[in-house]
């Protein structure tokens, strides 16, 4: 393409900020015995190196379940086994069985980064680049101005670089966004293939799976179910079986084995939600302590029927109407119900829902900036327990610079800028003077910043009051929640209020 | 401390709020990126520069005038001109609200973190300057046939050009210097000559020249530029000069304004006597044909060739191992040193080489004016010449022939294609200052890639010729 110099201008600028942003220090950083979860990846490479297949998931005298056991599926340990290799040929003692505990040095977090930058420059940037270049509707200076942007996007940096929790985010990341783009362009069998990748990666994944599911099945069915569609549909569950049976083939030879693994990856005796994170369970045990009224099981079962409910509209009207931008906001708004109300959800789970509204960022410039720089904001409280502040302000700020400069979002208010046309012109049949949403959503926008700019100076400077030592990290929790509700109706309106004329050919910028 | 990171992080918040409603103000835009890009350099390595500046606050803010170029606690005494100390000084005032501790002459290698993120936010801050004078460039150049496309428009390259120069945010942001806002004062002075106010550019080089006196190199092209083009007030038809329009007026005005100037600077020392003591520490020549670490310039070649010249003749029994001296100038020292095979270069040798150097591009300036372009040549041409035969000339010397040269690059393909060598040669000069790992590895890499690809995406769009303003009579 022309301008090749222009993206790869780009893509250098995101791999800069990346490692400048490394060069901070990680979870845990000298703090025995536990460390963080750095330490947790060092000790899976020591892991999957060290015993066979069959002990890694389970309690033994060489591997203490409770020092950081392997809680992902089976793609994040070969990934950890292949580390490990390349670890072994740099310097055996970073991996050696039970002598390795609590390793640190500059040239471990060395190789423990540039893990990070290669398996990001291998999976999730080409992915990225390759999405943006293939939208035909907007120009190529916008579409090399979104992939900075997406690729400035501070959430993902900030946690897979600086507080180096749960890392390589952007591979499973980088892999449904493969599964995202085969599934538009009608590769589905790739799609599908990637996405099974992903969510072999991650389970957080499986928070995407179900506007997946329904897409597939909603082009079988339009493709008729007597036909092609049928045979889609069969191609589709042997890609998901040969999928699923390849990564966990060593896994199924037991049933124990299995078990072991399923319990590892979804421990649902942990409870409704730990820490602080900004949804709607730990922001409403603010007035009512549900934890402590509701039995264990009442409280999944709640879990489960707010979470089913809360997406189902979108994912009914996404199977009886499939089409690339309708998906797209699906995954949003499903992703976005799953973090809401779904059971032990961490605060980085936000990077499932911020992952599908980078995508959309070109079509609704204003509120995409407005969510992510939220998103951000949300894992504050996390961040700066990493003295991560400086990074933080520094991205965010880069951030928002990129996104106003390329998209111009404060010209782009009106009601069909934020695709509400359609429910505005429904709401005024029944109240005709309703013509005030975009300044109401300005005015929205003004109020959510100036209240994070706020909290932010008060955690950074003022010390909290003896008897509520939390009172910042839940004020950040519960305004960042308030935001997400607001973002979860907008998303849900435009989905359900996208008439079939979202067909229409599109302006060219 | 934690109220003045959040004072700084208003300011830039709304300057950012200020670009973000000036949706077209890509010039903010590209400012206010670097700007941020260097608060994250923060944390990267710095060298002993690190401590030199440290120690001259703790001189300047603690030892009476008489002391400053007396004092030698520390191995990095004060050796730049009167008016850099000043501005230490001045930065001292606000540095004893960051860290107390630091401004103490005997507190040698001290870097808390505080004083780390005062030095480094005192870099940036100084940087302010540098903009500055980038914007002023951008106004001399004129875009006639300009492309609709930004990225095309000669002002925006040459802005991503300068702000973003790879060279100057190692040297300035890891390595640790206050290049920023001395360049920024030599590229305000050359537009200042380019909008034909000489007489402020005039200022500004003499203001330059004793803040960092290793600008003597470029001393030269101003002189004689000003002299011709500015002192003889009009040419004959034919370009050559006209005896009598000369004007002592202006002559006088630049004698003056270099006069008070330097009396500002050297008066005081000169009252105490000082001044040997001064010019000692100013021109060390005890120091040393090549630096530490190898300028990649004319005499790097002399004494690999003389090394080179006395293994073989070591091997082949031609020489007296026992005349042989024992100290390499590979060693990574910074001493005298005598050749063994070639002849020895002495300070006066190198300068007789620079003058001839530079003489062609003085003689063209003298008789061949062409106006402020013709000026920028013979400032690039002297600073090249001079690193390439200076004495004890450092590897970050070649960031005076880069920045200048990025002005005239975005004039003419030839130009632009000359610059593309420069730039990737001259910042992979810079690489030995790249002390550890993660740095040297990954940063430099990629930015060294980043201004690459800018310079080859200028060269590209810059075949459609646009020039700058026409050359002045």
């Amino acid at each position: 393409m022309e301008k090749w110099y222009l993206m790869t201008a780009v893509v250098l600028i995101g791999l800069t900020v990346r490692w400048t942003v490394s060069l901070n220090s990680y979870s845990g950083a000298g703090k025995p015995p536990m460390f963080g979860d750095y330490e947790a990846q060092r000790h899976w490479q020591e892991i999957t190196f060290n015993l066979p297949i069959k002990q890694w998931y389970f309690n033994s005298s060489d591997n203490n379940l409770q020092y950081w056991g392997l809680d992902y599926p089976p793609l994040t340990a070969y990934h950890s086994l292949l580390c490990a290799y390349v670890a072994e040929f740099i310097n055996p003692d970073w991996i050696a069985l039970h002598t390795s505990r609590g390793y640190e040095s500059q040239a471990h977090k060395l190789f423990m980064r540039t893990t990070v930058l290669i398996a990001d420059l291998l999976i999730y940037i080409p992915a990225v680049v390759l999405y943006c270049c293939c939208l035909k509707e907007i120009s190529i200076k916008k579409r090399i101005a979104k992939v900075l942007c997406i690729l400035l996007y501070p959430g993902l940096i900030l946690i897979d670089y600086g507080h180096f929790q749960n890392i390589y985010n952007s591979v499973s990341l980088g892999f449904a966004l493969w599964g995202v783009l085969g599934v538009c362009y009608d590769w589905d069998l790739l799609g599908s293939l990637a996405f099974c990748l992903a969510i072999n990666y991650k389970q957080m994944e499986l928070y995407h799976s179900l506007p997946f599911f329904c897409f597939l099945l909603g082009k079988c069915f339009k493709k008729g179910l007597k036909g092609k569609g049928f045979v889609l549909l069969i191609k589709l569950v042997c890609t998901v079986v040969a999928a699923f049976l390849l990564c966990w083939l060593p896994f199924f030879t037991e049933r124990e084995q299995t078990l072991q693994v399923l319990r590892r990856l979804f421990p649902v005796d942990r409870g409704l939600f730990e820490d602080k994170v900004a949804n709607v369970w730990c922001s409403f045990s603010v007035f009512l302590k549900i934890k402590d009224i509701l039995p264990h099981h009442i409280q999944i079962i709640i879990s489960f029927c707010f979470t089913f409910l809360s997406l189902l509209p979108a994912c009914i009207k996404l199977t009886l109407h499939p089409s690339p931008k309708g998906f797209k906001f699906t995954l949003v708004s499903c992703a976005l119900s799953f973090f809401l109300f779904s059971f032990q959800v961490h605060e980085k789970s936000i990077l499932l829902v911020s992952l599908p509204v980078c995508l959309v960022l070109s079509e609704i410039p204003f509120m995409s900036t407005w969510f992510l720089l939220v998103s951000t904001f949300s894992m504050l409280p996390l961040l700066l327990k990493d003295e991560l502040l400086m990074p933080s302000v520094v991205t965010m700020m880069a951030f928002f610079i990129a996104c106003a400069t390329s998209f111009s979002i404060f010209e782009k208010t009106s009601e069909e800028e934020l695709q509400l046309k359609s429910f505005s012109i429904s709401v005024r049949k029944y109240f005709p003077c309703f013509t005030f949403l975009p300044r109401i959503i300005l005015h929205l926008f003004l109020f959510s910043v100036i209240t994070m700019v706020l909290l932010t100076l008060m955690t950074v400077t003022l010390d909290p009051p003896q008897r509520l030592p939390d009172l910042f990290s839940v004020l950040v929790c519960f305004v960042s929640c308030l935001n997400f509700l607001f973002f979860w109706v907008y998303f849900n309106i435009i989905i359900m209020w996208d008439s079939k004329n979202g067909r229409n050919p599109k302006k060219i910028n | 401390m934690r109220m003045k990171l959040v004072g700084v992080g208003g300011a830039t918040a709304m300057a950012a709020l200020r670009v973000a409603t000036g949706a077209g103000n890509w010039f903010s835009a590209l400012a206010l990126g670097v700007t941020l890009l260097k608060c994250l350099l923060i944390p990267t390595y710095h060298s002993t520069d690190f401590e030199v500046h440290r120690n001259w606050l703790a001189i300047t803010h603690s030892l009476p005038i008489s002391q400053w170029y007396y004092e030698a606690t520390s191995e990095w005494t004060l050796d730049y001109p009167p008016f850099f100390a000043w501005f230490e000084y001045a930065l001292s005032h606000v540095a004893k609200y960051f860290d107390q501790e630091m401004l103490n002459v005997h507190n040698l290698n001290y870097s808390s973190s505080r004083t780390l993120l005062f030095q480094r936010f005192s870099v940036i801050f100084t940087d302010a300057l540098f903009v500055y004078a980038v914007y002023e460039c951008c106004k001399c150049i004129e875009g006639k046939k300009a492309g609709k496309e930004l990225t095309e428009k000669p002002k925006f390259i040459l802005s991503a050009l300068l702000l973003w120069n790879f060279g100057l945010l190692i040297v300035d942001h890891i390595h640790f210097q206050y290049n920023g806002f001395l360049s920024g004062l030599m590229l305000l002075s050359i537009a200042r000559l380019f909008q034909k106010r000489h007489m402020e550019g005039a200022f500004l080089f003499a203001v330059l020249l004793h803040f960092k006196h290793i600008y003597l190199y470029v001393a030269p092209a101003y002189g004689i530029y000003l002299l011709r083009s500015y002192c003889f007030t009009a040419n004959k038809p034919d370009g050559s000069i006209r005896w009598n329009s000369f004007s002592f007026v202006r002559l006088i005005s630049l004698g003056l304004i270099v006069f008070l100037v330097s009396a500002l600077s050297l008066g005081p020392f000169l009252a105490l006597n000082q001044l040997p003591q001064v010019f000692s520490r100013l021109f060390p020549f005890k120091r040393g044909l090549c630096h530490a670490y190898w300028a990649p310039n004319f005499w790097a070649l002399y004494s690999a060739l003389d090394k080179v010249l006395s293994v073989i003749g070591l091997e082949l029994k031609l020489l007296d191992p026992n005349k042989v001296p024992k100290a390499s100038m590979t060693s990574g020292l910074v001493q005298q040193f005598q050749h063994t095979v070639l002849p020895s270069v002495t300070p006066l040798a190198t300068l007789i080489c620079t003058l001839i150097a530079i003489l062609p591009s003085i003689f063209c300036l003298w008789f061949k004016p062409q106006g402020p372009r013709g000026f920028l040549r013979c400032l690039i041409l002297c600073a090249l010449s001079s690193f390439m035969f200076g004495w004890h000339v450092h590897e970050k010397a070649i960031l005076l022939a880069v920045l200048p040269m990025s002005l005239l690059s975005v004039g003419k393909a030839g130009d632009a294609s000359i610059f593309l060598i420069l730039t990737t040669t001259g910042h992979y000069s810079l690489f030995p200052l790249l002390f550890t790992a993660p740095e040297k590895k990954n940063l430099f890499l990629i930015g060294w890639k980043l201004s690459t690809s800018l310079a080859w995406g200028l060269w590209k769009s810059s075949v459609n010729l646009y020039s700058l303003s026409p050359p002045g009579s």
